[in-house]
């Protein structure tokens, strides 16, 4: 029987099936952080059982670590509370913890990547909705709930209905102007952001087939911004490349054997996906989001459009922002460039790249976070600091950052930002704040600019 | 997992779509390391202002409206994994979320929690939602066992689907956990094949 990636990854780790109910789906690794982590170590104290796996666990601290003085305890007491427990319970139970200060700590979706964790044709979970990242490598990744990360660390499996698939296909030549986080945006605005329920996304086509794994990382990443449970891209030669000679990357005979395995995964010819979708990759240019939910985007300089839909109209007037207006030249006063969505070196470079030479606007107030304290080295090495400073962008230490809220670095109420994140939600950045998601090069270009603009005309 | 079989309640309209779990518990309510205590910051920013006032005008401060029921417009708990959603809702009172679409993740958290979601079509959940404006201390009725969501004195009568296992485990209080760890031994067994 002809067979899909997702088909031949999941089937691959299916212990046994419940009788009218879900799958035993067997985790190869398991990746944690500090906010949903402590109430599932508890699961184990309270029923007094041992960690199954510890060796395929991964711990990092991201969400609630200051992007400053990160050699200073935290100041929040309850975030320092959260972070000093993922500490303990990585202690008791055995659990390899990359923490504040190590030289492998970042965000949880970069380091697992980077670390060479992440391999192609693996099962891998963790307690948040963006482990869809990892899909990039050819790998199922996605989120789970805290139930469910004690599930896995009680028996390394989760119980979970084989998703159905879909693939979206994009192809053709893109316009030179055009980002990975535009083509992904794109697709959201096309499909709308519950399209992907209850579906594994494969993206196949040109788009993706040439992209870097950086590249494929933010887009399986916002791939559960559809609502899919994941996003899978095939791995081929650019995934066999990155993934070589990294940290925990097989070495030797061992890589040999397993690049002829990761050979197999591909989607077969003629195999069937419960759905699908083909966009043209020459339509799409840079894009940017209008509204309080990822699918409300447009190409930079078209227009908001119109509906007397509520929850519309309640999600335009959060915004401040009228329907059938245009976006282009609006003053912004905030840009983030960071999260798991575009924190990685090749994020810097475009995002440096164009900066070069220039001056941010000095209304603005311009974060650089660097996903990880590797990529924090690199951005030094290649000298991207010195770009960033010079232009008067703030360059900051690894972490979720103005992604959520949840530490430090807020965006004020009512100011727009132009943030690489992943959700324009109402109050992700912070209460009141106003979320315009884009790619690095148009948040660079807002922050230069003071305003929005569209790269691709200039 | 407290068991779940009947439930007679009133029902709270929430008719905004695409609610996501930012809303729902904002990430700066997720500092504890229990699970204690959500309930006091569920849809904290649409409930209170910047400044902790009430926001009259947000459906939960209406006191016409209550009960262990939320009736929410379709896409319901999209977003964020964060099992908090789940954990505020419970701890807030609600033990039933109606809505005609539900995003994956929090489904399982729901379940994982002895939150029944049940999917209805858009045409059904309209019809909640006008039978709680023309009285909107109206009782609905759900039944696990026969999967009945009814609100007899307007009529409505609509069977919705539970995973079988899924159902079981709701009837009866059971933790996935627990099967799980009863299948440890297959779970091993799988580990030495593939090796």
């Amino acid at each position: 029987m002809k067979k899909t990636l997702f088909d031949k990854v999941w089937d691959s780790h299916v212990v046994s099936s419940v009788e009218n109910g879900p799958d035993i789906l067997y985790i190869d690794k398991h990746l944690i952080h500090e906010v949903t982590s402590p109430q599932a170590f508890s699961v184990l104290e309270e029923k007094e059982i041992p960690l199954f796996r510890p060796n395929q666990i991964v711990a990092t601290a991201d969400h609630n670590v200051p992007t400053e003085n990160q050699h200073l305890p935290i100041q929040d007491a309850l975030s320092r509370k959260q972070v000093t427990q993922l500490s303990k319970n990585c202690d008791k139970y055995g659990v390899t913890l990359y923490g504040l200060g190590h030289p492998y700590q970042g965000i949880v979706h970069v380091i697992g990547p980077e670390l060479g964790v992440t391999q192609p044709g693996m099962t891998m979970v963790c307690g948040d909705s963006h482990t869809s990242t990892h899909g990039a490598f050819g790998t199922i990744a996605f989120g789970i709930g805290t139930s469910q990360v004690a599930q896995v660390f009680a028996s390394q499996c989760v119980l979970v209905a084989k998703p159905k698939s879909m693939r979206v296909t994009v192809s053709g030549n893109l316009h030179p102007s055009v980002q990975p986080k535009d083509i992904i945006l794109y697709v959201i605005s096309k499909l709308g952001t519950d399209s992907g329920t209850g579906h594994f996304v494969e993206f196949a086509g040109t788009a993706f087939e040439q992209m870097s794994m950086e590249g494929r990382m933010t887009v399986c990443n916002m791939s559960i911004e559809m609502g899919a449970r994941g996003g899978m891209i095939a791995p081929d030669q650019t995934t066999f490349d990155y993934v070589s000679g990294r940290e925990f990357a097989p070495k030797d005979e061992a890589l040999k054997q397993k690049i002829a395995y990761w050979k197999t995964l591909p989607t077969d010819e003629g195999a069937a996906f419960d759905s699908e979708h083909h966009f043209d990759a020459a339509d799409i240019r840079p894009m940017i989001t209008y509204g309080t939910n990822p699918g409300m985007g447009i190409k930079i300089g078209e227009t908001i459009p119109t509906s007397d839909d509520a929850s519309f109209i309640k999600s335009l007037n959060y915004m401040g922002l009228k329907a059938g207006s245009n976006l282009l030249n609006m003053p912004i006063s905030h840009v983030f460039i960071g999260s798991c969505t575009n924190s990685r070196i090749e994020d810097f470079r475009a995002a440096a790249n164009y900066v070069t030479g220039k001056q941010k606007s000095p209304d603005v107030s311009a974060l650089i976070v660097p996903g990880s304290q590797q990529v924090a080295k690199q951005i030094v090495a290649e000298g991207l600091d010195k770009v960033f400073e010079s232009a008067g962008f703030m360059l900051r230490q690894p972490g979720c950052s103005a992604c959520l809220a949840m530490n430090d670095d807020k965006i004020p109420a009512g100011a727009y930002c132009v943030s690489t994140s992943n959700r324009n939600f109402e109050g992700r950045q912070g209460q009141g704040a106003r979320t315009l998601l884009a790619s690095p090069v148009t948040a660079a270009a807002a922050a230069v600019a003071g305003k929005i603009v569209d790269v691709s005309q200039q | 997992m407290e068991k779940f079989q009947i439930l007679e309640s009133a029902m709270v309209p929430l008719t905004i779509e695409n609610v996501d779990t930012d809303q729902i518990i904002p990430a700066r309510f997720l500092k504890a390391t229990d699970r204690k205590g959500f309930g006091e910051n569920l849809f904290r920013d649409w409930r209170f202002t910047n400044d902790n006032q009430p926001k009259k005008d947000f459906i939960l401060h209406d006191t016409q409206y209550s009960g262990a029921i939320l009736v929410a417009g379709n896409n319901f708990g999209c977003g964020s994994s964060r099992e908090h959603a789940a954990w505020a809702l419970a701890d807030y009172g609600f033990r039933v979320v109606v809505s005609s679409f539900f995003a994956d993740i929090f489904k399982g958290n729901a379940l994982n929690n002895g939150i029944l979601p049940i999917q209805v079509s858009p045409q059904e959940l309209q019809e909640v939602f006008t039978a709680i404006e023309s009285n909107p201390s109206i009782q609905a009725k759900v039944d696990l066992e026969t999967q009945q969501f009814r609100i007899d004195e307007s009529g409505i009568i609509i069977s919705f689907e539970i995973n079988a296992y899924k159902k079981m485990c709701m009837l009866n209080g059971y933790d996935d956990i627990d099967y799980l760890l009863s299948q440890k031994e297959a779970i091993t067994a799988f580990e030495q094949n593939r090796s």
